[in-house]
């Protein structure tokens, strides 16, 4: 990591979110208090997490990377023994309601599916009912629909007014569950704040595509890209420019053939941020 | 530190519960000296060995080589285990003190040694007439006791230097079973060259194994305290818990 900062809100669910490599879970661990630091300052809860204090543990949760679960106990077992470590622990079945695990709390952890192996990891993080949760990269490997699935735990998670700190390097995840974001690339915050105004799409830059029919040509007021496909226009005004548009075509009598309007996605704006897009 | 205690207990509770869930690795854990044991008679057993027999050689020596392998190796292995697969980098994230899950997982391997002792004894004297050493018990409990916790403080430290988990079996066995067989567990050292036998007395094996011997020898006198062993062994004990303090590690060395 080379130098950054930011804070996190009680009650609100914060994205770290960057490619493979940028330095999410190095941060999450000094957070976590798996690493030490090199410089700097660091307060979680009132904490310094390189102390390792007990009381510092009882109040967060961790979903960590990759983490093993002794597999010859069931999962009632399981989240009942973690519990046992906090001194406030949430009630255990709640917690396997939580995580979506009532029909399989007396199976085996061996037996699980890793989708819901990944579930237990949360249930295990939630046993304390910590105020502050960090998951790492929590929804890595999981088909479309168990994501939307951990998705909606994460947000009932949320809703209970717990303090989530998220990694991920899906940018439709932090887009769904993140108040507020913060991109890493290259050791560095490069962007931060809510989804929405990440990158261009604060600015409100919107791109409008489409293609002439053969013969046609766009005047050069419109100042216009031509691309391989036809062209292409950054405007600010979407109204505006649509309106001088479409009444030039109407008045040429021309087709704007598969006439797109498009906002900068996240992932346009991350691409760019991080560094790794082709454009 | 009391609370530690019930927590350490807990650990205890549940290890067992997840021990017994496994039966194959539970059935050979205590088949494992049990095979030895009627093969080495069938094998020696017509050999003599001065006042006593083969049984009587056998009967306290695997005594030991299952204490030794419910202590020193299962810890190694299992803890190697754990570590890479996070479960010691889960635990650590937790309020659980550190020592009250090592404790968990060395009482629950001392509570099998001790069954695995039982069964043995009373396999011995059943099958084979060698009587238990009642009026010596303080000394035999003893001389378990600080066997046990040698080996499991020498197997935590052993974790020090396995990279892997899948390296575990190699590495524990390589450092075992080269001693036990220079030790008077499986083979009978008063027919080996006189330095093989001052190799083997650097080591713990071999002292607990004498300790033991003389223990179940009826020609021994008095109650049976072998302090000259039992300091030996005990100082390896120490020496591990000073390794396994320094090179223990928490975190995954693979990932």
């Amino acid at each position: 990591m080379r130098g950054i900062d930011f804070s996190v809100r009680a009650g609100e669910v914060f994205a770290l979110l960057g490619p493979n490599g940028a330095g999410k879970t190095t941060t999450v661990e000094i957070l976590e208090g798996y690493r030490r630091r090199d410089a700097g300052l660091v307060n979680v809860l009132g904490h310094d997490p390189a102390r390792h204090e007990r009381d510092f543990r009882e109040r967060i949760g961790l979903v960590l990377q990759s983490t093993g679960i002794q597999h010859y106990l069931t999962v009632r077992e399981t989240v009942s023994l973690y519990a046992g470590y906090y001194p406030r622990p949430r009630d255990v079945d709640e917690v396997i309601e939580l995580a979506d695990l009532t029909e399989s709390r007396d199976r085996r952890v061996g037996q699980l599916s890793g989708g819901q192996r990944r579930r237990v990891d949360l249930a295990v993080a939630l046993a304390g009912d910590p105020e502050l949760l960090f998951l790492d990269e929590p929804t890595t490997g999981f088909d479309p629909s168990a994501r939307r699935q951990a998705w909606e735990i994460v947000q009932g998670l949320a809703r209970l007014g717990k303090t989530i700190l998220l990694t991920t390097h899906f940018m439709d995840e932090a887009q769904v569950l993140a108040d507020r974001v913060a991109v890493i690339a290259g050791g560095k915050i490069v962007a931060e704040g809510p989804p929405d105004t990440i990158g261009q799409r604060g600015r409100g830059v919107t791109t409008v595509r489409f293609s002439l029919p053969d013969g046609s040509e766009l005047p050069a007021r419109f100042g216009a890209r031509t691309t391989e496909a036809g062209y292409e226009l950054d405007i600010h005004s979407a109204t505006r420019a649509l309106h001088e548009l479409t009444s030039w075509a109407l008045s040429a009598d021309v087709e704007l053939l598969g006439l797109e309007v498009l906002r900068p996605s996240l992932e346009d704006a991350y691409l760019e941020l991080t560094g790794s897009g082709e454009r | 530190m009391s609370g530690g205690i019930g927590l350490a207990l807990r650990q205890v509770h549940y290890e067992n519960r997840a021990f017994w869930r496994n039966p194959a690795a539970a059935f050979f854990t205590f088949v494992f000296p049990l095979m030895f044991m009627v093969i080495f008679n069938v094998l020696f057993g017509g050999l003599g060995r001065g006042s006593s027999s083969a049984s009587q050689f056998y009967t306290p020596t695997l005594i030991v080589f299952s204490v030794i392998t419910a202590t020193f190796t299962n810890i190694a292995m299992s803890v190697t285990m754990a570590r890479d697969e996070g479960v010691l980098k889960r635990v650590r994230g937790t309020p659980l003190p550190a020592w009250a899950f090592l404790a968990g997982r060395v009482l629950h391997a001392i509570l099998i040694a001790a069954l695995l002792v039982m069964i043995i004894s009373a396999f011995g004297a059943i099958l084979y007439q060698v009587r238990f050493p009642w009026e010596r018990l303080p000394a035999v409990v003893a001389t378990l006791a600080v066997g046990a916790a040698t080996f499991s403080s020498l197997g935590l430290a052993l974790t020090g230097v396995i990279p892997n988990g899948d390296a575990a079996p190699a590495v524990v066995n390589a450092t075992i079973l080269p001693l036990e067989f220079i030790s008077n567990i499986f083979i009978d050292m008063r027919q080996a060259p006189g330095w093989l036998n001052s190799v083997s007395e650097i080591f713990p094996v071999r002292h607990f194994a004498d300790a033991m011997l003389a223990l179940w020898n009826p020609t021994t006198a008095g109650s049976g305290f072998a302090p000259g062993d039992l300091l030996v062994i005990a100082g390896w004990g120490v020496a591990g818990l000073l390794l396994a303090l320094r090179f223990f590690s928490w975190e995954p060395r693979i990932s």
